[in-house]
């Protein structure tokens, strides 16, 4: 339970670990809270030739609300759950952030590691999908963004290219009157979630369903966002909840693993969808 | 940029409960196998490695983290405070005396990391609520005590450290 001998490089800029990045390719690890990549390296699952600590790269913590809502992609999670501005300014992110490990992992991970690490059920990515929000990733051929939901492919599968650094999280500010809810079942507080259930809903002044992301985590292998369009301008209420709850049960195709069986999976996307589309559905405000 | 190359030793320099030492570690050293095994301070446990149990938790600049998923070369100019730390002159902290009064440990290999997680947690925190203090302890395993008497330990810990310290700044 060590992790294999390997080159430690730390540079202090983008450009450097850009750098990096195109000199050693798919033989590089990134790593920057370490908090899943830590217990990989110890287990030998990841055996990189170079180890890139972004950690220490200037300005790559730094996070801005005013305006665009941007998360550094070194910024800790500890970090961002205790400023208020930021919880405020993206409600998901607060809802989701307090079942992200422990008090003794969030003081380390970071959002844009938990992100690129891409675990089918972690919290940050579910919450990035749900918003609708972006990544800013850089190489030494540029820059691009990419819409969260096309960010992820597959369990710890992204399209981040071997050479690409993930800079920064974009975030949609939070929709005026919009109700916002996120709720997982895991095996105890702090494990992986075995489901996990987003929402944001706005509604019209009628109390009819004028938008809903219902976004899931946990249950295939990238986080999702469910087909919600057949169901707005219906009136936003328990059995409406109940309604898109099933159809995305019925809609998933969810993994079995040792936890929970892909039945268990879909069951609890009906009852927990239901919980959660109803507290968002409750927490918005009628216009 | 620091590049340290694989399977050779580097020098580590580290801040560790108020004094600069110095070792000797590979690039993949864990922070945990340098204090122990470099810097012979034996109180900082290792249990699961891979950051599950908690017995390995030291603070890092402040921060209660643990020392399994970090590398030593990370961590090169940084103040670690260990357990060793909490009682420099051999006399219990409040904390200590707390966690002896409650009968919160028994075989012991737990406390050390949740010691320092209570540390950097009730510097955070210093009017938890019982569930605060769960939710600060679900960080941690502990297969001996059922939670309880630690729960109680730093409950009252806390009402004694504001007791001796009532005014107590947030942390930025």
């Amino acid at each position: 339970m060590k992790p294999v001998a390997f080159e430690y490089c730390r540079p202090d800029t983008i450009a450097e670990a850009v750098e990096l990045l195109a000199e050693f390719g798919p033989d590089a690890t990134l790593l920057a809270g370490g908090m899943s990549l830590g217990a990989m390296l110890n287990m030998r699952l990841v055996r990189p030739t170079a180890l890139i600590d972004i950690k220490r790269v200037g300005g790559l913590d730094r996070f801005t609300v005013n305006g665009e809502i941007r998360t550094g992609a070194t910024l800790r999670q500890a970090a961002a759950l205790s400023n208020e501005a930021l919880m405020r300014a993206v409600p998901l992110l607060a809802l989701a952030l307090p079942n992200v490990g422990h008090f003794q992992t969030r003081n380390r991970g970071t959002l844009g590691g938990s992100v690129s690490h891409a675990d089918p059920s972690s919290e940050i990515p579910l919450a990035l999908v749900t918003a609708g929000g972006s990544l800013e990733l850089q190489s030494k051929r540029g820059t691009r963004r990419v819409p969260a939901r096309e960010f992820f492919l597959d369990i710890l599968t992204t399209v981040r290219e071997p050479d690409e650094l993930v800079t920064a999280l974009v975030w949609p500010k939070a929709r005026a009157g919009a109700g916002y809810a996120f709720a997982e079942i895991a095996q105890r507080h702090g494990d992986f979630a075995i489901v996990a259930c987003a929402a944001e809903a706005v509604l019209k002044a009628d109390g009819s369903l004028a938008s809903l992301a219902f976004g899931l985590g946990g249950v295939e292998s990238r986080p999702l966002v469910t087909e919600t369009a057949a169901f707005l301008g219906k009136r936003a209420d328990a059995d409406l909840a109940a309604g898109i709850a099933d159809a995305a049960a019925a809609a998933v195709t969810p993994m079995s693993d040792f936890k929970a069986t892909a039945d268990y999976r879909r069951a609890l996307v009906e009852t927990l969808g239901r919980q959660v589309l109803a507290e968002a559905f409750g927490q918005a405000k009628v216009r | 940029m620091i590049r340290l190359k694989p399977g050779t030793r580097h020098t580590v320099t580290l801040n560790v409960n108020g004094k600069a030492i110095t070792g000797q570690a590979e690039s993949r050293t864990l922070l945990t196998d340098f204090l122990r095994h470099e810097l012979k301070l034996y109180g900082t446990h290792v249990g699961c490695e891979h950051g599950v149990c908690g017995a390995c938790t030291v603070m890092v600049d402040g921060r209660a983290v643990r020392s399994c998923m970090q590398l030593a070369v990370e961590c090169e100019g940084a103040n670690v405070s260990t357990v060793e730390g909490l009682a420099p002159l051999g006399e219990l902290n409040a904390l200590q005396r707390a966690f002896h009064r409650h009968h919160a440990l028994q075989c012991g290999f737990c406390t050390a990391g949740i010691l320092m997680s209570a540390t950097h947690f009730l510097e955070d925190t210093p009017a938890p609520s019982e569930d605060q203090v769960k939710d600060m302890l679900s960080g941690h395993l502990c297969r001996c005590t059922g939670y309880y008497p630690i729960v109680a330990a730093i409950l009252d810990a806390a009402k004694e450290i504001r007791a001796v310290n009532p005014i107590q700044k947030e942390k930025p």
